[in-house]
């Protein structure tokens, strides 16, 4: 594994880090709330993976969970929680109700917090079975490792245009 | 018992109720704009009444059935079946606003409504009676546009003060959003 390291590239490296250590900010606005607590707790063990450490300030996390409904009054809230995450960072929907608005099509909610700010991985189900949470989060690993997370491309993009443009 | 209740309305105030109706315990009296508050006064401050307790304060909004009187009789069967061949109580009138009191001490329920037309949708805020009533009122007003008369404080409560119309309404577009921010699609 040492040689692994030494050998790769250094963002390759970082990424490796960056997978198994996310800081998660659950941003819990509804019923789904209950799942992720469910997914965080002993039985299913979000630990596992690293991301064990929920963070309550958006300023030392570095991934953000939307679990639950959002509504058009709440979406600056969201993106000023989104705009004060550090980079890189990475953004999950948790729930049919974050991803597209779920059953509620009507004047108060948002059909999807992507909406807003972008999202990497969305969960469907109402509420999603902590395995599809649990598969979620590999998924998002495998991204990270990949260089693939949108703040990850923005970035890659701005530096392309610094140096090349 | 409760029966009493309206007998007493009746016989107090006359022609400011425009009708009454007790099905299931559930009892009604529908009332006009003018008479609410003197009605709301008596029934909070008699002994015999005592409705000290605010249960809510909403608004219907009937479209489509402004012309059918309560629990009447002849109205046509898709709308008997949606919304048991209720209409606002006076014709013309698309809302009522509906209040429902409590009496601990005799153990009662009462329900006011006050039918109003869609152009003159103003009605006397019993929130002076009734603190309670001050977010329930701008409730009805966030979400229908009713305007009580003597609110204090007659805001949007659940609603962002951008938005324009009143959700509720039912004229008003399911699927209509007024966002507050989006973002730029980019290929992120």
């Amino acid at each position: 594994m040492g040689l692994e390291i030494a050998t790769s590239k250094l963002e390759d490296a970082a990424n490796w880090g960056r997978k198994f250590s996310l800081f998660t900010y659950p941003f819990v606005t509804a019923c789904c709330g209950m799942e992720f607590m469910s997914v965080a707790a002993p039985k299913y063990d979000l630990a596992r993976f690293g991301a064990e450490f929920p963070r309550f300030s958006p300023r030392q996390s570095d991934l953000l969970m939307i679990v639950g409904t959002i509504t058009e009054r709440q979406g600056p809230i969201l993106k000023r929680v989104y705009d004060q995450m550090a980079e890189p960072k990475w953004v999950i929907a948790f729930g049919v109700c974050a991803s597209t608005g779920g059953f509620y099509q009507n004047y108060s909610a948002m059909p999807g917090a992507d909406q807003v700010i972008p999202v990497d991985v969305y969960i469907p189900g109402c509420p999603p079975r902590p395995e599809q949470v649990l598969d979620a989060i590999m998924l998002l690993m495998k991204r990270v490792q990949e260089g693939r997370g949108h703040s990850q491309v923005r970035h890659k993009r701005e530096q392309l245009l610094r140096t090349g443009g | 018992m409760a029966k009493a209740v309206l007998d007493a309305l009746r016989g107090k105030f006359g022609a400011g109720i425009l009708a009454t109706s007790s099905h299931h315990g559930e009892d009604v009296a529908i009332v006009t704009r003018g008479a609410l508050l003197d009605i709301a006064r008596y029934l909070r401050d008699d002994p015999a009444m005592a409705f000290a307790l605010p249960c809510y304060c909403t608004c219907i909004d009937y479209l489509g059935l402004e012309g059918l009187q309560p629990s009447a009789g002849t109205v046509p069967t898709a709308y008997a079946s949606r919304t048991r061949g209720e209409g606002s109580g006076a014709p013309g009138a698309r809302f009522a606003v509906v209040y429902e009191l409590r009496s601990l001490v005799h153990g009662q329920r009462i329900r006011l409504k006050v039918p109003l037309a869609e152009d003159d949708l103003v009605v006397p805020s019993l929130s002076g009676l009734w603190p309670a009533f001050n977010w329930l009122e701008r409730e009805a007003y966030d979400m229908y546009g009713v305007s009580f008369e003597g609110h204090p404080d007659l805001r949007r409560i659940f609603m962002y003060e951008e938005f324009i119309g009143h959700p509720l309404r039912k004229d008003y577009p399911k699927e209509r959003r007024q966002p507050l921010v989006r973002r730029e699609w980019t290929d992120e």
